[in-house]
């Protein structure tokens, strides 16, 4: 029924956009049936107040949904009020603003409120074969699943709400694979840095990158999410891994998943063999180990075990100035001043065992400030019934409500200027936490291992508890 | 890419208060306004809403219009943004004349209208070629290739460049975008019956 069939075979993301491209216009751009979107208070309320003021209605209002996230406290018993200066009323339009329209919230206080991207992935608002957009960068995450997922602007938001639509142009295609076996305490995180490290934080620039390989296809759908949300950091368009019998069983078991999954379809969601990339680049995950950023890219990342690299230019210069190091420092002996877990990138459950297996029965070193807020309230549920929260608590961590929360400054809370963070979150850019904050990217295994040691530290660094 | 029906108002000078009356403009808001535009055309009583059989705009064979051919000078007159409003509401994506006065233009540009200036004979051809049959002689207005597609050779149009930008990008992009609701319709009707999973039972209310 498709308007053109492909004559040769069909990568995965093109399988994806072919189901949902309506037509193909003039200038070549696409316009693309998007199945479900999500809405942050950030931007959603405004929008939701445009779209009203030209008297337009939401197309599929059973199609979108909104979230709390990006503004809202993560204090224990926080409420509307925010340390973000007007951030209460961000959350007040929004939440007017999905009554207006008729949209689900996922409200403050609710039992399912989180990080929109986790919240797609928890209640099956992404599932296999589904296109998705949300008007944040990260949204690439849920191309884990197998969906097609772009991170859109506030008038793209707009134009998908009154249209069920966006229009853009093709991407070319990318195809990372990934050989052998991560080991050790290596992880997701990990491989991204090392990717982002090794090609170049624009390396995907502009493509819609396929993850493949032994390495992916042994990773957890957790650890394949945390690489797909790094693909931004990538430079990528949308990032895509064919779905397994893993993801479809965790789709499958979702809320708004179908009584019956349609597995014979989902099944038919991976890159026909023979299909040609538009790029193609390989790494070998054997090798990789634990990693962190010194700079103020992704691109800026190291082995942990590793010296900062001479400065190999003005960019770089400028990152060690503002990080205050320099080029042959050993990583692992740079003090730290903050560790943070938490973000779309790195606070799903498997995330938190990671960091609690490290930090059971060990403390937080003297003056440093540890902080982990859950990625979503399921998440956090799910930690507390194993105990995690009382582990995080018992090393000196602040165990927090789940959101957005430090992995980005809104001229609310902070570590503090001059102060370096170890963080699992996904950018280090300059003031990205914070004015003057030093940011350094890492796995949840390598911030608790750093908190511990008041140190950057690899995990298997630490003494026995 | 706009098509749709045509319904020609050739008359000169058509003003904004023609366009929506002042009377018609009762709420302090952007929208129930499509019911005044041209009131006092349209109906023949504009109190009692009788409405004029004559008027273009109320003849079968233009019913569903959404591109209006009209005069020099089109648009003049108050500056009240209420008369894009109402053509915008009423489902008016095009207005194609000789010329238009530079606020209601940018106006315009600003609602999602596209304003397209053409010489008057053209305009004329254009009305003249979709009498015939209207419902079946449909417009097409290529904005990316500023051309108007009846039925002789494409007639070129001019639209100031930064409006041309705004109504292909900015936020009137779901004006254009709406021009091609049918596709879109039909194309999600078919992957609801290919994908019914791919559809969420209607929100029941609060
Ligand atoms: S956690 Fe950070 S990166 Fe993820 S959606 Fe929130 S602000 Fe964006």
């Amino acid at each position: 029924m498709h308007p053109y069939a492909r004559a040769v075979p069909a990568t995965l993301f093109d399988k994806l956009w072919d189901s949902h491209c309506i037509e193909t216009d003039d200038d070549g751009d696409g316009l693309i049936y998007v199945d479900r979107l999500v809405l942050h208070e950030r931007t959603g309320g405004v929008a939701l107040d445009a779209l009203a003021r030209r008297g337009e209605g939401v197309r599929r209002p059973e199609h979108a949904f909104c979230v709390v996230d990006h503004v809202v406290d993560t204090v224990p018993g926080r409420g509307d009020e925010t340390r973000v200066p007007g951030g209460t009323d961000f959350i007040v339009a929004l939440r007017q603003g999905a009554a207006d329209f008729g949209l689900r919230l996922f409200d403050v206080g609710d039992e399912d409120q989180g990080i929109g991207h986790l919240v797609s992935a928890e209640q099956g608002i992404a599932l296999p074969g589904l296109s998705i957009a949300c008007p944040d960068s990260h949204t690439c995450t849920l191309g884990a699943l197998g969906a097609l997922a772009f991170g859109i602007g506030t008038s793209e938001l707009e134009h998908a709400l009154a249209t069920s639509t966006l229009r853009m142009a093709r991407p070319e295609t990318m195809r990372v694979t990934i050989g052998g076996r991560l080991g050790g305490d290596a992880t997701a995180k990990d491989l991204a840095l090392h990717l982002i490290g090794t090609h170049g934080a624009s390396g995907g620039s502009g493509a819609a990158v396929e993850f493949c390989g032994e390495a992916v296809t042994a990773m957890d759908v957790e650890g394949r999410m945390t690489l797909c949300n790094m693909a931004a950091e990538f430079g990528a368009a949308t990032a895509v891994i064919a779905p397994d019998d893993a993801v479809f069983g965790a789709a499958g078991a979702t809320p708004l998943a179908p009584a019956e999954p349609p597995l014979g379809y989902w099944s038919t969601l991976r890159t026909a063999p023979g299909a040609r990339f538009d790029r193609d680049v390989a790494l070998d995950a054997a090798g990789v180990t634990p990693h962190v950023t010194w700079g103020t890219s992704p691109e800026h990342s190291a082995p942990v075990r590793a010296r900062i690299p001479p400065a190999s230019g003005a960019a770089a210069r400028g990152a060690l100035e503002y990080m205050g190091l320099e080029p042959g420092v050993a990583l692992d002996s740079v003090p730290i001043d903050a560790a943070f877990i938490g973000s779309c990138t790195n606070a799903r459950l498997g995330d938190l065992r990671a960091a609690a297996r490290v930090l059971k029965g060990r403390r937080v070193a003297p003056g440093v400030a540890a902080v982990c807020v859950p990625g979503s309230t399921r998440v956090k549920r799910a930690a507390e019934a194993e105990g995690l929260d009382r582990v995080f608590e018992a090393a000196g961590f602040e165990w927090r409500e789940s959101g957005c929360s430090m992995c980005f400054y809104a001229g609310g809370e902070t570590f503090g200027a001059g102060k370096r963070v170890v963080t699992t979150t996904n950018r280090n850019f300059e003031g990205r936490q914070g004015p003057g904050v030093r940011s350094h990217l890492a796995s949840p295994a390598v911030v608790a291992a750093s908190a511990v040691r008041g140190r950057i530290a690899a995990p298997d660094a630490l003494p026995r508890p | 890419m706009h098509r749709g029906v045509a319904a020609p108002l050739l008359r000169a000078n058509i003003d904004t208060d023609a366009i929506i009356p002042s009377r018609e403009m009762r709420r302090v808001s952007r929208t129930g306004l499509a019911d005044g535009l041209f009131a006092n055309w349209r109906y023949l009583d504009p109190a009692r809403r009788d409405p004029n059989p004559e008027f273009v705009l109320n003849r079968p064979e233009r019913a569903g219009a959404s591109i209006l051919l009209g005069g020099p000078n089109f648009g003049c007159g108050s500056s009240r943004e209420h008369a894009v409003w109402a053509l915008h509401e009423f489902g008016v994506r095009v207005v194609v004349a000789p010329d238009f006065s530079p606020i209601f233009r940018k106006n315009c540009a600003a609602n999602g209208l596209l304003a397209a200036c053409v010489p008057l004979d053209a305009v004329e051809a254009l009305a003249a070629w979709t009498d015939d049959d209207p419902q079946a002689r449909h417009l097409t207005v290529d904005l990316r290739a500023r051309k108007i597609v009846g039925g002789g050779s494409p007639i070129p149009f001019e639209v100031p460049r930064g409006h041309r930008m705004r109504l292909l990008r900015g936020l009137d992009a779901i004006a254009l975008t709406q021009g091609r609701a049918a596709e879109i319709d039909a194309f999600e009707q078919r992957r609801f019956d290919a994908h019914p999973w791919a559809r969420l039972p209607a929100a029941r209310g609060r």
